[in-house]
Parts: C-alpha cells; sequence; structure tokens
C-alpha cells in the first residue's frame, strides 16, 4: 500500500479553506485524483504513482499537498477543542467520557477544580452525567487526554443536550457567534455548543425543544443556502414577540460559507 | 406453461435467451440505493435490488466492546449479516446460524482489506447487514449496503466494494441469479471486487462449472461489479450533492 495520512480537518474554521481556493469537487472513496505534481495530503493515498481519495469528502488543493476533507464521519478531536462528554464509565482515579470520538476519553481526577481522594470520584461525577471539558492532547496511541479545569468548564447540571453532526458546529454558531446568539435571543435559553456537535440547552421545556428544533434543522439544511432566514422563520413561527435581531436581519450575504469564523464555545448568556 | 409446482423445474432459459423474468444473461435486477437511511448510525444505506430488501448500518470507529478483541495498533472490523424472521416464504428460524456466521466472517474480512484501519488504533468499526426480504444473491446486495454505509460513516479506504453473484443456469453462465435460476440452477459465484485495483475481496463457489466456464463467469462478474460501481457512487452522490461547489453558496 502507498502513502498513508490521517484523515483531514474538519470543514470548519479560518484554515478549512476560503472561496479563493477555488476548486472544492464531491469525491468519493476510490475516486483518482488528478495529482498535478502535489504530493497526497490527509484523506488521500497512492499507489504506483496515481493518487485517489480515501474518504468521502470535498477535494482541496493546498499545495504542495492535495487532500480530501471529510464530510461526515465520527469526531476527531483536536487539542484545544472544547467538548460536550456524559460519563461512561467511573474508576478510581478517573472518569471515562464519551465525547462522539472514536476512543473513550479518560478524564483524571487532577483535571477537575476538585480536591479528591482515590476513590471518590463518583462522589462528584456518575454514569450518565454531562461534562463540558477541553481537549488537552492526543497521543500517538490515539488516547485522547481532557481537563475539567479552565474557564466555563465543569459539570453541566439541569437541562438537555442535542447531538449533530461535528460538521455542522459551525454553522449552528454562526459568524462571530451570530447564529447562537440569534437562537438564544429568540428563545432565552442558554447553550453550550461542544465541536464535538453536542448542544446543551438549559431553559424552559418549550423553548428548549424550539432550540432542538432549530438545531434539527441546522443539521439538515446548514449545508444549503439562506440558513439564517430559514432559521429566523422556524424561530418566529413559535413566538409572536420575536424581532430578528437588527444585525443578524441585515446581514447582506447568508452565514454558511465554510470560511465563517467560529464563535466562542460558550458565548455569555 | 402451467404454474410452477414445488419439484417441477422451471424453464429457466428460453430458446431466444430469456430467463425467467425476461433477463439476457448478461442483466442486472433493477438496483436502488438510498445512502444516509437511518438516523442514529454514523453511516447507513438502504438498497433495493430485484426482490432484496436490505439495510446496512455502520458504527464507529468506536470503543471495541468485548475489550480483549482490541487490537493495539489498528482497528478491527466486525461485521453482522442477519436475515429477518420474515425475509423468507417459510419464515426463518431467528439468530445466528452457520450460515450467517459464515457470511458475517466472510464479508467482514472483504471490507477488513480495504478499510485503511491502522488510522484508528483500538477501535472497532462495526458493520450490521440486515435481510428484510430475500430473493438470491443476498450477500452481495449485504457488501453493496454495507460499502455505501461504510463511506457514509466517512471511513476511510481504498476504494467501495460493489459485488454481484453470477451463476449458471440451463447451461449457461448468467449474471445476477434470482431466486428460481439459484434454487434450480447448476451454479452460483458470488463476488465482490476493488474496483481501483481490481482485486476480488469475495469470491465463493456452488456447484459446479468448468475452468472455461469459471473464467467466462469471472469476467461476466466483473462488468457487473463495474456497473454496480456506478449505481453506489450515484447513490452517495445524491446524498451530498448538496454540498457539491455547483449548488454551495460561498459566503463572501
Amino acid at each position: 500500500m502507498g502513502h498513508r495520512h490521517r484523515p483531514g480537518p474538519r470543514p470548519s474554521g479560518r484554515d478549512a479553506g476560503s472561496p479563493s481556493d477555488g476548486e472544492r469537487t464531491l469525491v468519493l472513496p476510490g475516486e483518482e485524483i488528478p495529482g498535478g505534481g502535489l504530493r497526497p495530503g490527509p484523506g488521500t493515498y497512492r499507489v504506483n504513482g496515481h493518487i485517489y481519495a480515501s474518504v468521502l469528502g470535498l477535494l482541496r488543493r493546498r499545495p504542495p499537498v492535495v487532500q480530501v476533507v471529510p464530510l461526515s464521519g465520527r469526531y476527531i478531536p483536536r487539542a484545544g477543542d472544547t467538548v460536550i462528554g456524559t460519563v461512561t464509565d467511573v474508576q478510581g482515579t478517573f472518569w471515562l467520557l464519551d465525547i462522539g470520538a472514536p476512543r473513550w476519553a479518560p478524564l483524571h481526577m487532577t483535571g477537575t477544580p476538585w480536591k479528591i481522594d482515590y476513590g471518590e470520584t463518583e462522589q462528584h461525577l456518575k454514569v450518565g452525567d454531562a461534562v463540558l471539558v477541553q481537549v488537552e492532547s492526543i497521543e500517538a496511541t490515539g488516547r485522547i487526554g481532557v481537563t475539567m479545569n479552565g474557564e466555563g468548564l465543569g459539570k453541566l447540571e439541569g437541562g438537555s443536550l442535542v447531538t449533530i453532526s461535528p460538521a455542522k458546529v459551525p454553522r449552528v454558531i454562526g459568524r462571530g457567534g451570530s447564529m447562537i446568539e440569534t437562537i438564544q435571543r429568540a428563545t432565552g435559553c442558554r447553550l453550550a455548543v461542544g465541536q464535538n456537535g453536542r448542544v446543551y440547552i438549559d431553559g424552559p421545556v418549550d423553548a428548549a425543544l424550539k432550540v432542538r428544533e432549530t438545531l434539527r434543522l441546522i443539521d439538515d439544511e446548514g449545508h444549503k443556502s439562506g440558513l439564517t432566514e430559514r432559521v429566523d422563520r422556524l424561530l418566529r413561527e413559535s413566538r409572536g414577540d420575536y424581532h430578528p435581531a437588527p444585525d443578524s436581519g441585515a446581514r447582506p450575504a447568508p452565514m454558511d460559507g465554510d470560511d465563517d469564523d467560529e464563535g466562542p464555545d460558550r458565548p455569555a448568556a | 406453461m402451467g404454474s410452477v409446482g414445488a419439484k417441477e423445474v422451471p424453464v429457466l432459459l428460453t430458446a431466444d435467451g430469456r430467463r425467467i423474468d425476461g433477463r439476457r444473461l448478461d442483466e442486472l435486477r433493477p438496483l436502488a440505493i438510498t445512502a444516509g437511511a437511518l438516523r442514529q448510525a454514523d453511516g447507513s444505506a438502504y438498497v433495493e435490488w430485484g426482490a432484496n430488501k436490505v439495510m446496512a448500518a455502520v458504527y464507529g470507529p468506536r470503543e471495541v466492546h468485548p475489550r480483549h478483541l482490541q487490537v493495539n495498533d489498528k482497528a478491527i472490523v466486525q461485521c453482522k449479516y442477519n436475515m429477518a424472521a420474515f425475509s423468507v416464504d417459510e419464515r426463518k428460524r431467528p439468530g445466528l446460524d452457520r450460515r450467517s456466521q459464515e457470511i458475517s466472517k466472510v464479508i467482514g474480512e472483504a471490507f477488513e482489506s480495504v478499510i485503511f484501519a491502522e488510522e484508528y488504533p483500538r477501535t472497532s468499526i462495526d458493520v450490521y447487514i440486515e435481510v428484510l426480504q430475500a430473493n438470491a444473491g443476498t450477500r452481495c446486495a449485504g457488501v453493496v449496503a454495507a460499502s455505501v454505509a461504510l463511506a457514509d460513516a466517512g471511513i476511510p479506504m481504498v476504494d467501495l466494494v460493489p459485488a454481484v453473484a453470477v451463476g449458471k443456469i440451463a447451461g449457461q453462465i448468467a449474471l445476477d441469479l434470482k431466486k428460481e435460476e439459484d434454487n434450480f440452477g447448476e451454479a452460483d459465484l458470488p463476488m465482490a471486487m476493488v474496483p481501483q485495483s481490481g482485486r476480488l475481496v469475495l469470491l465463493q463457489m456452488e456447484g459446479h462449472m468448468t475452468r472455461e466456464e469459471l473464467s467466462q463467469a469471472l469476467d461476466l462478474g466483473v462488468k457487473g461489479c463495474r456497473s454496480i460501481y456506478e449505481t453506489m457512487k450515484d447513490a452517495l452522490r445524491a446524498r451530498y450533492r448538496a454540498t457539491d461547489p455547483a449548488t454551495t453558496e460561498v459566503a463572501a
């Protein structure tokens, strides 16, 4: 087998390419990619001098490499990501968290603000509890290190969780946090969005259901144009007193381009 | 031409080269594939192929469930093929049997050879194939569905894996046998192929063929696979088409 690479970055954030990158073709596994002298990057492989896609995604030429940015798949953690995990196992000195990644992530008790003696872990977090944590490190073995020490991190009490595709997270946040701001203002709920596609909603049940419906819309149609208008319409349906925020209504371009700024993970409520 | 009795052998091939459903020897049954048919799975696909109806779901890469199966430097591929109790005329006794165990094994090994498993060490990629309605060639329909589901799940692999069964009916090599042809024919040769390299990753045979017939059958099967491959790609493009630059509006 030829040259291998780890899968490419998710199609989000500034480095995922601006319109100036030009070509953004959908490719499927096994599809030959005209190399044009470029080296095989993430999401591709090379056999006998020919380059092929290994994942379904968008082709991106970034000299000196050509890569495929995946459009689907599990959350691939990156150091610095803020994510929402649920506790799946409790050990003497650490908890195992499901963050939607290929592996469970151990949260060691030293990574928490609490002072804990051996065996007292379960007094703080039990199986099923949700936490907002930050990815610290990814090891070569695939082990994912997470911490709860940091501003805004901690156990999520009450509220509810909705899971969407990690690839749609930038759409939920919107440029400069505009989308999440719109949703929070219209529903009165407080949101925390993890890079892993989990969204924590804190607010009255009716409003939380409305947020869930909105998130489903973004998950299903977030890649199409005119998202902002559709979200506005959906949010307005439920509330007669809802008025779109002046800045979001006046925005000329839909904010569903790939080059959106990612907003803060947890904007002030 | 009366109705076909239980013991009576139907006419599998007419004098003018038509099969029981009017197909020629080198024709496939109608094939329709839907990528992304399930919400909960990481990837999924639904296949209707002739009278076959097959659903496939892919989960992972995720934690290996019986821990001892975990491999330190790569992902394992676990495949489960199952036929619903209502998938055949006579109720099938549900659950594992020798046939479904064998099929799970050969399909799992076929995918193991195309998936870049070293990218996800100590994890499992789980493939579930559920046959809802069976009419011969379900393992091939299962491979096709699972392969599309794997691509939908974003699993890195060499290529999609089209599959088809070739057989021998009335002394002739025929593509994509249906139930009566499988039951009353002389041979059945399911195969799965990697179009990128032309490599076969699944090949089984039941019945008898001469060497010449075998090589003729393989050629016919490869042609069938190439055609099925196109349908598989179309299904995936249809699901992700909206993300294509042609229809994606890029913010200024």
